[in-house]
C-alpha cells in the first residue's frame, strides 16, 4: 500500500497535465527506510516525448547525490502515459530498476478524467496496490 | 588509494549488499573488468557487445562518462565512480 498525502497526488497530476502531451516523470523522496513519500523532485523528460520518458542523466545524478546526502531513497517513482491507461508498460516493466519504489501512473488520455494508480515492479512483476491518501 | 565505485540498490546482490566497493584500472573498461573478478557477473550488468549498457548511467567522479569517451574513459586513484539504473520507460506507441 501507498501513502500518499493529497497534496504530493495533486502535485504529480498538474505536472503530468502541464507536461502533457508529453510524458512527464520524477519522484517523491522520503527518508530511507520509512516509506513516506515527503519531498516532490518533478524530474525533466530528456526524451521529451509523448512515448518514452528517461531522465535526464545529470540531473539524476543531482537528485539521487542528494538523497542520499539527506538520507532519503526515491518512495515514490512516478511518470505519466499521455494516449493509453495508467498500467505499466512492457518498457516501463523492463526498464524499473528501483525494487523499493512505489511506481506511480497516471493517465492525461482523458481531459476530464483522472486515472491514478500505483505499482510495485519488482524482477518483471507488476503487483498493484492500494493508495491511502494519509 | 584506489577507486571508489558506488553501487546502486538493485545490483547490491552482486556486491553483498556494499553500497561502495573498491576497484583499480586505467580505463573504465579495466575497472569494470576488476570489479568482475571479484564481484562476478557485474560486467554483464554493465556492458554489452556494443558497449556501455543503454540503461545503465555511469559518471566519473561529477560527469556522465559518456561524454569522457564510454568505456575508453581514463581513471585514476582517488576517482569516484558512480553507477545508477536509468529511469526510463514508455507506452506503447
Amino acid at each position: 500500500m501507498l501513502t500518499l498525502p493529497g497534496a504530493l497526488r495533486a502535485a504529480i497530476i498538474a505536472h503530468a497535465r502541464a507536461d502533457h502531451p508529453d510524458e512527464a516523470c520524477g519522484v517523491i523522496a522520503g527518508p530511507a527506510g520509512s516509506d513516506r513519500p515527503e519531498r516532490f523532485i518533478p524530474m525533466m523528460n530528456a526524451e521529451r516525448s509523448p512515448t518514452f520518458y528517461r531522465f535526464d542523466s545529470m540531473e539524476q545524478l543531482h537528485v539521487w547525490r542528494e538523497m542520499d546526502d539527506r538520507d532519503e531513497e526515491p518512495v515514490v517513482i512516478y511518470h505519466s502515459h499521455t494516449a493509453t491507461e495508467a498500467y505499466p508498460s512492457r518498457t516501463d516493466i523492463s526498464y524499473a530498476s528501483e525494487p523499493g519504489a512505489h511506481y506511480v501512473l497516471v493517465s492525461t488520455r482523458d481531459p476530464d478524467q483522472v486515472e491514478f494508480r500505483s505499482f510495485r515492479i519488482i524482477g518483471g512483476v507488476v503487483t498493484e496496490e492500494e493508495i491511502e491518501p494519509e | 588509494m584506489a577507486i571508489e565505485v558506488r553501487i546502486p540498490t538493485i545490483l547490491r546482490n552482486y556486491t553483498d549488499g556494499a553500497k561502495s566497493v573498491e576497484a583499480s584500472g586505467d580505463t573504465l573498461a579495466g575497472l569494470i573488468a576488476d570489479l568482475d573478478s571479484r564481484y562476478g557477473g557485474l560486467q554483464e550488468r554493465l556492458v554489452d557487445q556494443s558497449g556501455l549498457r543503454r540503461f545503465v548511467n555511469v559518471y566519473l567522479n561529477d560527469e556522465d562518462v559518456r561524454f569522457l569517451g564510454g568505456l575508453g574513459a581514463p581513471v585514476k586513484d582517488g576517482d569516484t565512480v558512480t553507477v545508477l539504473p536509468a529511469v526510463a520507460g514508455g507506452q506503447p506507441a
